[in-house]
């Protein structure tokens, strides 16, 4: 009888090690399995203008990334093109795997941290402020060469952590108003908050051109907002909390293509 | 001269300090009765009208962001159900418990809790410690909703 009992834990311990071996954690199952990007709730009038280069106002931040792009700063006396020489080839691609898991670092890091890693590691040039102009320009251009690739952040292994802390973040109630980012982008997409047309909170179009503030906004500005919305604290940009939150975001958005950079109301 | 003027000014910022203060303490204690608060938070009536505005206001009640109320007002929200009709479908002390904490009625609710300040989460420091409303509005938005039979 007892060795009966022994024979299934030792059998229950071997069925969770092989599970183990297999891959860790159960892989996630998404709320929103068939997502929607933020295109789907904005205006025509507003995706008139996003749809033609020529209006859009964010390529003038594409222009000022570019031309960050190739000039000398810091005292290695390089550029981002002296490494990466062409990012229309070397680029491509790059915003749709972001944020990504870095192993020296042994976190996630978003593309602005790693135009500043770059920065600060290899041309001794001072690291740039989360949501800046010239920061955002530089991951507006970036992100450009990577419009229309779909969204495929790797989540699996080291990053797994990471993510996982992205979405209990994103799954706590908050703020004054007690919410979780799906009381809205889950539970009530598709209806009205006052004038607004609530979204999937898909971050596939950022960085973004928002109409309100009349220029590019980083995801974790944009992130700002919302907890404040909620008469939350938010956490500082470029900190731990967004940026794992930021990976589970785009995870959310996996497949979707990417759209930066848009423009959204 | 200046000095007397300097006091009267302290003497004033004291005096307001303190009523805000005293506005915002702690919360009011009341009793739920099957999933009511039967008796009013302050004992003086409601105000309907006053009710009215803070239901509009985006910084009080904020109503309108979520629901459709009989109002004339642009953009209405359809988040939850519209509130014209709802003193016909609830009792007074009913509504005033979903305006203080409907959470107690159903945890999963979105909509937040108007008069509660404990078991919540990063609340911005500028609202830490403090109920969206205070005893006496939740009372006046109540009066108001009373009207809409």
């Amino acid at each position: 009888m007892r060795r009966a009992a022994l024979v299934g834990i030792g059998a229950a311990a071997l069925v969770a090690a092989v599970a183990l071996a297999q891959g860790g954690p159960p892989e996630p199952q998404r709320q929103i399995p068939n997502p929607m990007s933020g295109r789907h709730f904005a205006t025509p009038e507003t995706l008139a203008i996003q749809d033609d280069d020529f209006l859009n106002p964010a390529f003038l931040w594409v222009e000022e990334g570019e031309e960050a792009w190739n000039r000398v700063e810091g005292t290695s006396g390089q550029s981002c093109a002296s490494c990466h020489q062409d990012a229309r080839e070397t680029m491509r691609g790059v915003r749709a795997r972001m944020p990504a898991y870095h192993p020296r670092l042994q976190r996630v890091v978003t593309l602005e941290q790693q135009v500043n890693i770059c920065r600060t590691e290899r041309m001794g040039a001072p690291a740039l402020p989360i949501d800046s102009r010239p920061l955002n320009a530089i991951t507006t251009f970036i992100a450009l060469q990577s419009r229309g690739m779909p969204v495929n952040v790797d989540i699996s292994g080291p990053a797994r952590p990471f993510f996982d802390a992205g979405e209990r973040f994103y799954n706590t109630r908050r703020g004054q108003l007690d919410m979780r980012c799906g009381s809205c982008h889950e539970d009530n997409y598709g209806r009205y908050l006052r004038a607004d047309l609530l979204s999937q909170g898909m971050s596939n179009g950022f960085p973004t051109y928002r109409l309100k503030e009349q220029r590019v906004i980083s995801l974790q500005f944009r992130l700002q907002g919302c907890v404040n919305d909620v008469r939350g604290e938010a956490p500082p940009m470029g900190g731990e909390e967004f940026t794992n939150l930021e990976f589970y975001l785009a995870w959310r958005a996996q497949g979707l293509p990417v759209e930066s950079p848009s423009v959204r109301r | 001269m200046r000095l007397g003027a300097a006091k009267l000014f302290l003497g004033l910022a004291i005096g307001l300090t303190g009523a805000a203060l005293a506005q915002t303490g702690p919360l009011v204690p009341y009793r739920v009765v099957d999933d009511a608060i039967p008796e009013s938070l302050t004992g003086t009536p409601g105000d309907p009208d006053r009710g009215r505005a803070l239901a509009l206001d985006r910084s009080k009640g904020n109503c309108v962001t979520c629901h459709n109320m009989p109002v004339n007002a642009d953009f209405q929200g359809d988040l939850g159900p519209p509130l014209d009709g709802v003193a016909s479908r609830w009792t007074e002390g009913e509504l005033r418990l979903r305006i203080v904490d409907s959470k107690r009625i159903n945890p999963d609710s979105n909509m937040p809790s108007f008069y509660r300040v404990e078991g919540l989460t990063a609340v911005r420091r500028d609202w830490a410690g403090r109920p969206m409303l205070t005893a006496q509005e939740v009372e006046d938005i109540l009066a108001y909703l009373l009207t809409l039979r």
